[in-house]
């Protein structure tokens, strides 16, 4: 009995080690991959978590797509720029686009009346990048420098003192426009 | 006396326009009715306002206050009362407004009680940098960095050298050269503390060769051989940081360094004399030499109040119709053009120039003759860039060195197809910089998000709140409680109502 505890073990041993690698090799090899696809997706998303797209935000939207189980199109502030680049990491053609191009002209953020806020945090629990500072009975403001513009915190706000107005950061990071094309006509051959 | 000097890739000379200028000496700008200060003059982040719409203020009190390092505080000009704090156009490119606060003078040009600092040689060098930075001196040459953070780096890497820089290479601008023959002492003195604050070895006063008058009150006012006087010849932009280092020392600074990073500090003439009122008088920066030059009546330096409006002093030198003319602030090659004169003269502004306005003929293609490559003084090749900024090709404007341009405007003066090619790279530069700032703020969106989701989920796990039906069964029992409870202290009343209080009224 004693003696045949070691060859059991022998036996055992080598035929544990070969499940481990298998159960090990299937199923979390997968996830793996879908991880790192999420990843990638995730950083060429807008990163706005408005939801546009009917999920909870830019990772699990990029995650679905990872799964394969969504169109690429879905994205609405990334466009069809977003659209192509998801496209690309995946390597498949993007859909004939239906997509609008991307509305970067003039991004959004909310602003908060302070006259009007109740104090009430709905708005705080529903921002999804936490860009609304404030606490319970104390006026409520938003941090510019973060707000995506999403516009989550406008429906549950019971007093509607909440607003989309031009961000102030277009007029701070002001940049050059491209000089206007050639205007000189070509030689015709 | 006798250094080395070097020479530098590039460049050209160009017809100086600085006879105009520099002949007469430099006027007192009268008081304005009105200041406006922005509250941003300068690299880094804006000021902070410290007073109220209708204080009083004296002239040289702090208005705004700097919250970040990388910021200097702003300063009253003159004696007044604060008229408004608001959106004011600045000078900006893109005819923006922005925050600036509006002093109504009181005539009295008053001062607010302001301290010299006791003798600077015996003062810790990093109180020096304080009383630089508390003054709200900024490199006054034009790109307006704060000055205290460019001694603070100085300070923490050994410093070979210090340059103050004299070395107008720009083309009808004169202030600096006006100042050095007028306040040639407050130069030396400043330059001395400077070279204290940073400690540094050794000490380079340059100028142009072409500047006798500067030099000759230079040497007159230099009392003692611890600063050394250099002459560099006129070539344009031989006053740019990196090419003055060049000519100076040989050296060259590293693709995308400092030039601390071979031991050498660099400062404008201008901000070692505001350096030296700042020690020796505890005044703050509120005025400075503008040069008001071009085709206007009597061209001419200006000591200018902070927040006069461009076009006060612009008349003040004869010029009445605006209509017809191109302003520009700065000098021809490196300016930037403003389309009205409602703007305040800041602390970068060191020239207002005047020009007729012309229709520009039209941009020709590229034919490739590589006159850009021979004059640009960073050695780069400007129709590559060109070529690659033209196809938003940016990865390889980057890798063809596009920040390494110092945007001094030289290949786009020799271009013979007229291409701006400035615009392009500066075009090129703000599409990269607006990508990377892009990137970065949807990174940090990015962590915020993750991290709010992973809150949300332990908040659900650890306070298992009872389910909602639960919930809706609490919220009724307490319902049906009080109007229990309400519905039994009616009875009671009525009952007692009647026997007990029948006269109570």
């Amino acid at each position: 009995m004693i003696a045949s505890l070691p060859a059991a073990f022998l036996i055992i041993l080598p035929l544990l080690l070969i499940l481990a690698r298998l159960l090990k090799f299937l199923p979390e090899n997968n996830n793996d991959a879908i991880t790192r696809l999420t990843e990638d997706l995730d950083r060429i998303l807008p990163q706005t978590q408005c939801r546009q797209c009917g999920y909870d935000g830019c990772e699990p939207y990029a995650r679905a797509v990872a799964k394969g189980t969504v169109a690429l199109n879905l994205c609405v502030p990334g466009g069809s720029a977003t659209e192509r680049g998801i496209a690309r990491i995946l390597g498949r053609e993007p859909a004939t686009s239906t997509n609008k191009e991307a509305h970067d002209a003039d991004p959004q953020i909310a602003v908060i009346d302070a006259a009007r806020c109740i104090g009430c945090v709905k708005c705080i629990r529903a921002c999804p990048v936490d860009a609304i500072l404030g606490a319970a009975k104390q006026v409520h403001a938003v941090l510019p420098g973060l707000c995506t513009g999403c516009g989550l915190c406008l429906p549950p706000c019971p007093v509607d003192c909440i607003s989309l107005a031009a961000s102030p950061r277009i007029n701070r990071h002001f940049g050059w426009t491209k000089p206007g094309r050639l205007r000189s006509p070509r030689p015709s051959a | 006396m006798n250094r080395v000097l070097h020479d530098f890739p590039g460049g050209l000379k160009l017809p100086t326009g600085k006879e105009l200028s520099d002949r007469l000496p430099s006027l007192l700008h009268p008081l304005p009715e009105r200041l406006y200060l922005p509250l941003h003059q300068h690299v880094g982040h804006p000021a902070m306002p410290c007073v109220r719409v209708g204080d009083k203020v004296r002239k040289g009190q702090l208005i705004a206050g700097a919250r970040e390092y990388v910021s200097v505080p702003v300063h009253a000009s003159t004696s007044g009362r604060i008229l408004t704090i608001g959106d004011y156009p600045v000078p900006h490119p893109a005819e923006f407004k922005a925050p600036c606060i509006v002093i109504e003078a009181d005539g009295l040009d008053e001062w607010h009680d302001i301290e010299p600092s006791p003798d600077y040689a015996a003062t810790d060098p990093a109180d020096l940098q304080r009383v630089i930075h508390h003054c709200g001196i900024v490199g006054l040459g034009g790109a307006g960095f704060p000055t205290h953070v460019k001694l603070g780096e100085g300070f923490e890497n050994a410093v070979e050298l210090l340059i103050i820089n004299g070395v107008e290479c720009e083309p009808y601008i004169t202030c600096d050269d006006r100042l050095i023959q007028e306040k040639a002492d407050y130069i030396i003195a400043g330059a001395r503390m400077i070279a204290h604050a940073v400690q540094a070895r050794q000490c380079v006063i340059a100028i142009e060769d072409d500047m006798p008058e500067a030099r000759q009150a230079l040497v007159t006012a230099l009392d003692g051989d611890d600063i050394e006087l250099v002459a560099v010849p006129t070539r344009y932009p031989a006053g740019g940081e990196k090419q003055l280092i060049r000519t100076l020392t040989g050296r060259d600074v590293p693709v995308g360094g400092l030039p601390i990073d071979i031991g050498i500090v660099i400062q404008n003439v201008a901000t070692a004399a505001a350096v030296y009122r700042a020690v020796t008088r505890g005044e703050p920066l509120i005025s400075r030499y503008v040069t008001i030059t071009g085709a206007i009546e009597n061209p001419r330096n200006l000591q200018v109040l902070l927040g006069t409006p461009v076009r006060d002093c612009v008349e003040k030198c004869g010029h009445r119709s605006f209509s017809e003319s191109r302003i520009i602030l700065g000098g021809p090659m490196m300016g930037m053009q403003v389309n009205h004169p409602y703007i305040p003269i800041v602390k970068t502004t060191n020239c207002v120039l005047i020009q007729q306005r012309e229709s520009l003929p039209p941009e020709l293609p590229c034919i490739k003759c590589g006159r850009c490559s021979e004059v640009c003084p960073a050695g780069l090749m400007p129709q590559r860039l060109y070529h690659a900024a033209l196809r938003d090709d940016f990865g390889q404007a980057v890798d063809r060195h596009l920040f390494e341009c110092i945007e001094c405007g030289l290949c786009a003066y020799v271009c013979p197809s007229r291409i701006p090619l400035v615009r392009y790279f500066r075009y090129a530069k703000t599409q990269i910089n607006n990508k990377e700032r892009q990137l970065q703020t949807a990174q940090d969106l990015r962590e915020r998000f993750l991290a709010k989701q992973q809150r949300d989920r332990q908040d659900a796990r650890s306070s298992p709140s009872a389910p909602e039906a639960a919930q809706d069964d609490k919220r009724a029992y307490l319902k049906e409680a009080i109007s229990r409870s309400r519905s039994r202290r009616e009875r009671i009343r009525h009952q007692h109502d009647p026997d007990e209080k029948p006269g109570d009224d």
